[in-house]
């Protein structure tokens, strides 16, 4: 019988043991490499690109003009997978392990607070870039506690498409400003016989990255704050709730279809484009994919709507940093300011439809020709509101998402939703 | 028999091997030399293994067994700067686990354990079914059976997307149905759309397991209960399902580990945070994918021992036979013997 048990023991502590290899590449104490903030930057040689997929082939071309240009300082560019999660999680591992092998990290702006924190990378001269130059909101996202992080190279923001043809068909000139702009239009569009199934607007609704979006957006186009610029929460207020009402009322009465709480960035682009929705919001590489659909030359972009006037977006984009841990940082500096130069930018914004962080570009008239949304999105940057920079920003979202959802399917009233997310962030704020 | 099967189990578990000592006092002492001989040499056979194992089993455990007892690194509030180094605080992380945030925590252990109990069940019975069949031989079998171990072979994560689009709100599902049902919203229907996902893809993996024991019946067995006249469900109940039954017990065990380990499919399908789906698993990789490896560590721990403790009461309590004929006690060595002929004499004398 001993024997047996201890059989039975040894059958299932193999099994389970498997189960642990979850989590065991955790590290503990550290020996404080002191990194402050001011690094001199020293070291010429070959360094590494850090990014996910290239989908548009365009980054190699790049990268072999630098390599041409210095032979000696090659660059190589390390693909890591499409998947934001997994890129941020592969970043982490190599600065968790202080490893030298990536030395250049394009870093998602929401990114920027937590890797500083961490000293996971650098902070840059200030006056080595053209931040001048550069569109102030987005500048903002490359900041952390007034320090240089990272250097800015695209941006993003969103935009409200809307369905030209059925608006001038309804006698509407001009496009929404306000949400009851959008609401009215609506409901003139919708009197039209080919409307008559049609829903009015949506967004990205599903409980991920995307609500955060769309949730702050509404918050700050009703006047509100989610986070001041030091991370500190301040939701639980008449014009957050204003926000937030906004998109639960119109969940309620059928202004965002129902299945509009399921949909990510793609749902609802199928949705506009297979001719169901009025208004979106959506990001800019929405027009070019539009244009091939078949409501190709019926739709136009606007700046996003708000309360009493246009709205703010929120901030998309990618930054380049510098990793705490590299070799040859003095290449390494050199070659971010290449990459954020102007004229790499604007070889993006030709090549890939990459919004850059430049004011000039959209300005510029050939590039307008060939990007008519250019000034919609100079506009939508302009008045945008960087999402919360804050350290544990995947707490933060995580809490955004879970408020913000309970209120939309109808489990929470809003007042409730802001008053537990207030709370929540404010658990999180004092715990930093 | 007996006297061949001592050895290797001394083998394998050399500290057990002296409690098998009085079974055989007819042994002289020459053979119980040679025995201790060819048991040290098997020790230094298996030490590479055991080294392998130490390593990529026992080392991690313990390390996520210590971690688990430090907190997150702190945020310097001057500086602006995390601290270098992760705070000790013993058992803090369980507790918090267990209180503070013990409503996510016990919520996500019951969506764990109704996935297990739910998905194996079905996956069982789906999967037996499927053996049967693929079983018999009929024109087309080949085409059945790969048609059927397809799912098996699709990764999780793919199965997992396939699945999102036919659970779209204007997806296959919905069409089916005729009904709109927005499956991955929070709700039960969430819950559901997992559970059809899981039992889709893994109930070939019991068919597979299951069919391999059924090829090991032999024929005469059947032929036996034919003469007797013994009809096809009693065949079934008394023939077939004793004799597969070790097989499908190895299954159902291995299918239960998996299914308590769930992470991909609701996290793919429905997606991060949705408490309908919640498991043990998903928690872990919240907190270390927020980079707080202490309680991700206690989270995994706990997950650990619950799998532990099913594993074992499934060994004990149900006999699933893992390691085969290692170390087995005369009764079961008995039991084992008879298995085989035991359906038959019975058959034969009824």
């Amino acid at each position: 019988m001993k024997t047996r048990i201890t059989r039975a023991f040894q059958c299932s502590a193999v099994l389970a043991a498997a189960g642990l290899l979850l989590s065991a590449c955790g590290s503990s104490g550290d020996d404080g490499s002191g990194q402050t903030g001011a690094t001199s930057f020293e070291g010429r040689g070959p360094i590494t690109f850090v990014a996910g997929k290239d989908t548009t082939g365009t980054l190699q071309p790049l990268l072999d003009r630098w390599n041409k240009l210095h032979p000696k300082e090659k660059v190589t560019f390390i693909q890591l997978p499409t998947d934001a999660d997994a890129q941020r999680q592969q970043m982490i591992q190599n600065a968790e392990t202080k490893s030298d092998a990536y030395t250049v990290l394009y870093l998602d702006v929401v990114w920027t607070s937590e890797f500083a924190a961490h000293r996971w990378i650098d902070q840059l001269p200030e006056k080595q870039f053209p931040l001048d130059k550069m569109l102030k909101p987005v500048v903002e996202t490359a900041k952390y506690r007034d320090g240089l992080y990272a250097a800015p190279s695209t941006s993003d923001g969103g935009m409200l498409y809307y369905r030209t043809d059925l608006l001038k068909k309804a006698g509407i000139t001009q496009p929404p400003a306000t949400w009851a702009e959008m609401k009215s239009a609506c409901a003139k569009v919708k009197k039209l016989p080919e409307a008559k199934d049609m829903s009015c607007y949506a967004g990205q609704f599903q409980k991920y990255e995307g609500l955060t979006v769309n949730f702050s957006e509404a918050v700050n186009s009703a006047g509100g704050t989610v986070t001041d610029a030091n991370g500190k929460p301040d939701v639980d207020t008449a014009e957050a709730k204003k926000g937030l009402d906004f998109l639960v009322d119109s969940v309620k009465d059928g202004t965002i279809p129902k299945e509009g709480i399921t949909y990510q960035e793609e749902d609802s682009r199928q949705a506009f484009q297979s001719g169901k929705l009025v208004f979106l919001r959506n990001w800019p590489y929405v027009y070019s994919l539009a244009g091939k659909s078949e409501i190709a030359g019926k739709y136009a972009v606007a700046p996003l709507p708000g309360l009493n006037g246009p709205g703010s977006s929120s901030l998309g984009g990618h930054n380049l940093a510098l990793s705490s841990f590299a070799k040859n940082k003095a290449t390494a500096v050199d070659f971010m300011k290449f990459y954020t130069s102007e004229e790499s930018a604007n070889y993006f914004l030709k090549e890939a439809a990459l919004a850059p962080p430049y004011t000039a570009l959209y300005d510029d008239q050939a590039l307008v020709k060939q990007y008519p949304y250019l000034p919609v999105l100079k506009e939508s940057i302009l008045r945008a509101v960087p999402r919360p920079r804050v350290v544990q920003y995947g707490d933060v979202t995580a809490a955004i998402q879970q408020e913000a959802y309970a209120a939309l399917n109808g489990s929470k009233s809003s007042a409730q939703a802001l008053k537990n997310l207030q709370k929540d962030l404010q658990q999180k704020y004092a715990a930093q | 028999m007996a006297d061949t099967k001592t050895p290797a189990g001394r083998a394998v578990h050399p500290a057990v091997g002296s409690s098998s000592g009085p079974l055989n006092r007819r042994r002289t002492r020459k053979q119980v030399r040679a025995t201790a001989g060819s048991g040290r040499m098997a020790a230094l056979l298996v030490s590479p293994t055991l080294l392998v194992l130490t390593i990529v089993v026992l080392y991690p455990t313990l390390m996520a067994l210590n971690e688990s007892l430090y907190g997150a690194k702190g945020l310097d509030p001057k500086t602006g700067f995390i601290s270098d180094t992760e705070p000790f605080v013993g058992l803090r992380n369980y507790a918090d686990i267990l209180g503070q945030a013990g409503e996510r925590f016990w919520n996500a252990f019951w969506n764990t354990t109704f996935f297990t109990v739910v998905t194996v069940a079905l996956e069982t019975l789906i999967g037996v079914a499927m053996a049967l069949i693929m079983h018999k031989a009929f024109r087309g079998r080949g085409l059945v059976r790969a048609g059927i171990l397809v799912p098996w072979a699709v990764p999780t994560a793919i199965s997992g997307l396939l699945w999102r689009w036919i659970f779209n709100s204007d997806g296959i599902a919905n069409a089916l149905i005729g009904h709109q049902v927005l499956w991955t919203t929070e709700g039960f229907h969430a819950k559901v759309a997992v559970i059809v996902a899981e039992v889709w893809k893994t109930a070939p993996f019991i068919g597979l397991l299951v069919l391999a024991g059924l090829q090991v019946i032999p024929k005469e067995v059947y032929e036996a209960a034919r003469i007797d006249g013994a009809s096809a469900p009693r065949q079934f109940w008394h023939i077939t399902l004793p004799l597969v039954k070790p097989a499908l017990l190895v299954a159902m065990l291995f299918r239960c580990m998996d299914a308590l380990r769930m992470f991909d499919l609701p996290y793919i399908l429905i997606g991060a945070q949705k408490h309908s789906v919640e498991t043990l698993s998903m928690l872990a990789q919240h907190e270390a994918s927020n980079v707080r490896f202490g309680p991700a560590s206690a989270y995994s721990v706990l997950l650990f021992l619950y799998v532990f403790l099913i594993a074992l009461t499934f060994v004990r309590l149900l006999g699933a036979d893992l390691i085969g004929d290692v170390g087995a006690d005369t009764r079961k060595r008995k039991g084992r013997r008879l298995r085989i002929p035991a359906p038959r004499r019975k058959e034969v004398t009824a």
